[in-house]
């Protein structure tokens, strides 16, 4: 049944590429967009299955290269497909409405439409096949079309360049992957997942820990941790907002499933590793936030966004698996809990604010937070919706951030009753650094709402765009669910132990006890989320009731004086953040360009700051550098003649054919200079 | 907040209103229309009550005596920390919707510290926890028991540090002086420039509230284990204490420059460390 179920999900994106070219523009969006909704239904159910049902498994013969392909689907997998089938979907909708503006490119638009599916099938079978080779070729498809979505406006260089940018990073990662399947391969002779488990259970720890560290150095890639990052904060600008809200919603996801796959099937000393995952994790955090405060971009600084909430997800994974390593089931169902947990709950709250981010651009076409303001008289609904997203990452209640984070805090504070030493400080570090990373996104986020959406308007704008129920519908369906979650967490805790379950089981030291515990305990936060909305509610009808007859005026904003109507004398975006800034700027590079008052009558006075990045700058434009400086020397190779590129390659091709028969021969010279 | 004013006055050699003169102050504005600026919009009126409510949520969760809160879990100081978050950072965004400088700068300073506060505070509940072995205000309060001499140390440091969290977390004197008459070198009072009436009143009384909330914690921290009917009186006591030593503060501390602020409250947060060090040293955890 399920496995009928994965062959038409494979099947049937074949139809749309088949059937494009028989349709209109019109009938080619209806099209891909009903084939896309069948797939998710579709894979939705062998989720639901599977969590009801318990795993499903069965194997394809595969080639000779590949070896049998075998098809798991466990609760983790599970867990990520409807994650992943909900955003794409959303995300759709919204490319819909969002993409009207580009209806004269017919041709870019079927491209951008088949990627899309593209990205969404090999996606969801990465979650499925446990075979290396075969998980290599979807992540490649997955990186290429995703390229693909993210340079849809590829006639800007700017895009272009983050594009290739980014194809160049996921190829390091595939490198990555690569590398490590290979290392499995030559030491197991099988592709298959399971076989890495039995290989690394009989190896010495330091084994497991390299394969790990690997794979991890794979996945953190796309998944965007520190210093893996540098790729995130230039292609979510360049990339149409519904993309930019599927590629930080889902894509980069797509890398904590891997680490989180590969967790499950290394058996190591996983208290080193626990640790390694938890100190990048924290930094990925910290610097994330920190960086992001100081963007004046509105979706650079959603990206930089993106890497902060990637970092508490690894804080999370990072204390599960010291929990496997200390075999202490809290650790584990806190840890893994509220990484898996945060995972859905980034994925919603984040495309939210990049879906509404696109409605600022759609009615201002600018993403300069200095240039915006006041848009909340404008476009209302995507105000509002902003404020839900930016409230709910910010981890406040009664939205569903503060349900994941709480599990962390919960496992952090659990933590540090253990007995040892190292972990007690290990602890003292992340709770410092998540409660910084908390108080920043704070800060980040009242700079982000107050000054695009409130105040006055900083600059004209030629407001073309209305807001309708088609536009929004995506938007309030997301919103709707976060406020679910935040209230109602009890809802997914069935998926959720089922998923957390593959960790414990292994050790069979499953307490039912303190995750009950854990799990009531959410849902007594999720009853007083509510209460405090009922709060709200009851507070702000009595002072409708107290206020109803009182008199009330407008005015203007009190100026010290000043009574004229001006939006010059607005808190800027980077004045808010300027005590900030003072203090952080010994961590970071920022090029401020000033030019002072002079004389007695000053004329015009600028002051411009750019934040780099410094981990960018020395750990990949330095190396990048002196490579180059290095290849400059063979320059004289790329000629430009045609004849000459294809005597490389017969050169190249029989070095490759020669090289072991030399190889030998040298061998054999050797061992005849030896008989001698 | 009555008897701050009071011993402030009497401090600085004057009368002074009585100590009901905050909650008259209140009700007057509960009772006057308002006026809104124009570049205003929901948020700004919404806000003060959001406020209200994110305190009054907090209030719930402070025990009393040997009695929990009215909300009391696991790991609820978590919660009280974000719901406190929660009103702050609408106040914050309510600032900024009147667009005036003045408030702009006031809410940048109150986002700015109030994250840098944090820390402090967590690491404090954290070593707490693990000083007692409880992850609750109640069960942590109630469990409190002092053996050695460090531990009164400790405790000395505690009581300390909640005193300056409780003074930055309601933007009092060593941080913010709320009666300076210079927009520039305000921080709280000069985000609800802007704000009148009914709301206005709201957030004077929410503010009050929070004190008097930190005041409570305060108390807490010492009759946590003492059954009511000492622990009434003693908590009325502790309260009036508590307001009194602060109003002395406020009367013979200057506020610190703006630009010290931050590394006024880093201190605070070695100090947690402080104290968390000294918990490990106790249970005696190094090994």
């Amino acid at each position: 049944m399920e496995k009928f179920l994965i062959e038409l999900f494979n099947l049937i994106p074949f139809l749309v590429i088949l059937g494009l070219p028989f349709f209109k523009m019109r009938g080619r969006i209806i099209l891909a967009f009903g084939i896309l909704a069948l797939q998710v239904i579709l894979s939705v159910v062998v989720a639901f299955s599977v969590f009801s049902n318990g795993t499903v498994e069965y194997s394809y013969p595969g080639s000779w290269i590949t070896g049998s392909i075998p098809v798991r689907i466990d609760a983790l997998s599970a867990w990520f497909i409807p994650i992943i089938g909900f955003t794409f979907l959303t995300g759709a909708w919204y490319g819909i409405q969002y993409m009207k503006n580009y209806a004269d490119q017919k041709d870019n638009l079927s491209f951008h439409l088949i990627a899309y599916i593209l990205a969404y099938t090999s996606m969801i079978d990465i979650c499925l096949v446990q075979n290396g080779m075969v998980f290599l070729i979807f992540w490649e498809i997955m990186a290429l079309s995703s390229f693909i979505l993210i340079i849809f406006e590829h006639y800007k260089a700017e895009t272009l360049k983050a594009g290739i940018n980014f194809l160049i990073q996921s190829h390091i990662s595939i490198l990555f992957l690569t590398v490590a399947f290979l290392l499995a391969k030559i030491n197991t002779g099988t592709f298959d997942f399971a076989a890495i488990s039995a290989y690394t259970y009989t190896q010495p720890a330091i084994v497991g820990i390299g394969l790990f560290i690997f794979f991890f150095c794979g996945f953190a890639i796309k998944a965007g941790f520190v210093p893996f990052h540098t790729w995130l904060p230039l292609a979510h600008p360049a990339a149409p907002a519904h993309i930019s809200g599927v590629m930080s919603g889902v894509i980069i996801k797509i890398g904590i499933y891997g680490i989180l796959r590969m967790l499950l099937l290394i058996k190591s000393d996983m208290v080193s590793i626990g640790y390694f995952v938890l100190a990048i994790s924290v930094i990925t955090g910290v610097y994330g936030v920190m960086l992001a405060i100081l963007q004046h971009n509105l979706k650079r600084l959603l990206a930089y966004h993106s890497i902060e909430n990637i970092g508490i997800i690894g804080i999370g994974i990072g204390l599960g698996t010291i929990g496997i390593g200390y075999e202490n089931s809290l650790l584990i169902v806190a840890g893994f809990g509220g990484a898996l947990l945060h995972t859905l709950n980034h994925s919603l709250f984040k495309s939210l604010l990049f879906y509404s981010a696109g409605n600022v651009y759609l009615a201002t076409h600018s993403m300069k937070m200095e240039g915006l303001g006041g848009l909340i008289k404008q476009i209302p609904h995507s105000a509002y919706m902003f404020l839900i997203g930016s409230l709910a990452i910010c981890g406040l209640p009664p939205f569903n951030g503060f349900v994941s984070e709480f599990f962390i805090y919960s496992g952090l504070i659990e933590g540090i009753l253990s007995r040892h030493f190292l972990f007690i400080m290990f602890i003292l570090f992340i709770i410092l650094g998540l409660v910084i990373i908390g108080g920043l996104a704070l800060i980040c986020f009242t700079k982000a709402f107050g000054i695009v959406f409130l105040g006055s308007s900083r600059e004209k704008h030629a407001l073309s765009f209305k807001e309708n129920k088609v536009v929004m519908a995506p938007l309030y369906i997301i919103a709707f669910l976060i406020l679910i979650i935040g209230i109602f967490p009890v809802l997914l805790t069935p998926m959720l132990s089922k998923a957390i379950h593959l960790y414990q089981s292994d050790h069979g030291f499953m307490s039912g006890l303190q995750l009950n515990n854990l799990l009531s305990n959410l849902t007594t936060v999720g009853w007083y989320s509510l209460g405090f909305i009922v709060l709200v509610a009851v507070i702000y009808f009595i002072r409708r009731l107290v206020t109803a007859n009182r008199q009330v005026s407008s005015e203007n904003t009190w100026g010290c004086g000043y009574t004229g109507e001006t939006s010059k004398m607005q808190y800027t975006a980077s004045s808010f953040i300027r005590t900030y800034r003072k203090l952080a700027e010994p961590i970071f590079l920022i090029g401020k360009h000033k030019s002072d008052a002079h004389g007695l009558y000053p004329v015009m006075i600028s002051q411009a700051t750019h934040p780099h990045d410094k981990i960018e700058k020395w750990l990949i434009d330095k190396p990048i550098y002196f490579i180059r400086k290095v290849l400059k020397r063979f320059v004289f190779l790329q000629n430009g003649n045609i004849q000459a590129y294809i005597l490389y390659g017969f050169i190249f091709i029989g070095l490759t054919i020669l090289l072991p028969v030399i190889i030998d021969k040298i061998i054999a010279l050797v061992n005849f200079l030896n008989q001698l | 907040m009555g008897i701050i004013s009071r011993t402030k006055s009497i401090a600085s050699g004057r009368k002074g209103p009585g100590i009901f003169q905050p909650m008259r102050d209140i009700f007057r504005l509960w009772k006057k229309g308002s006026v809104y600026s124009k570049s205003t919009s929901f948020i700004f009126q919404i806000a003060p009550t959001i406020y209200l409510s994110s305190v009054l949520m907090a209030i719930l969760m402070v025990p009393f005596g040997d009695q929990p809160g009215i909300i009391s879990f696991n790991g609820d100081f978590v919660m009280f920390a974000y719901l406190l978050a929660i009103g702050k950072f609408l106040m914050v965004v309510s600032s900024l919707d009147t667009g005036s400088s003045f408030e702009g700068m006031g809410a940048s300073r109150e986002a700015l510290f109030s994250m840098l506060v944090e820390p402090a505070f967590f690491i404090l509940m954290g070593s707490l926890a693990l000083f007692t072995g409880h992850t609750s205000f109640h069960s942590i309060f109630s469990t409190m028991h002092y053996g050695t001499y460090v531990s009164y140390l400790l405790s000395a440091l505690v009581t300390f540090l909640f005193v300056m969290i409780a003074m930055i977390e309601n933007s009092r004197m060593p941080v913010d002086d709320p009666k300076t008459h210079l927009e520039l070198t305000m921080v709280h009072e000069v985000m609800i420039l802007d704000n009148s009436g009914f709301d206005l009143g709201l957030i004077m009384y929410t503010t009050n509230l929070k004190f008097a909330m930190y005041g409570a914690l305060i108390a807490e921290f010492f009759i946590g284990s003492l059954p009511m009917v000492i622990a009434i009186p003693s908590f009325l006591l502790l309260q009036a204490g508590f307001a009194v030593s602060v109003g002395l503060l406020e009367s013979f501390n200057a506020r610190y420059r703006m630009s010290h602020n931050p590394e006024f409250i880093f201190i605070l947060t070695s100090l947690s460390l402080l104290i968390f060090f000294g918990v490990i040293l106790i249970l005696g955890k190094f090994f």
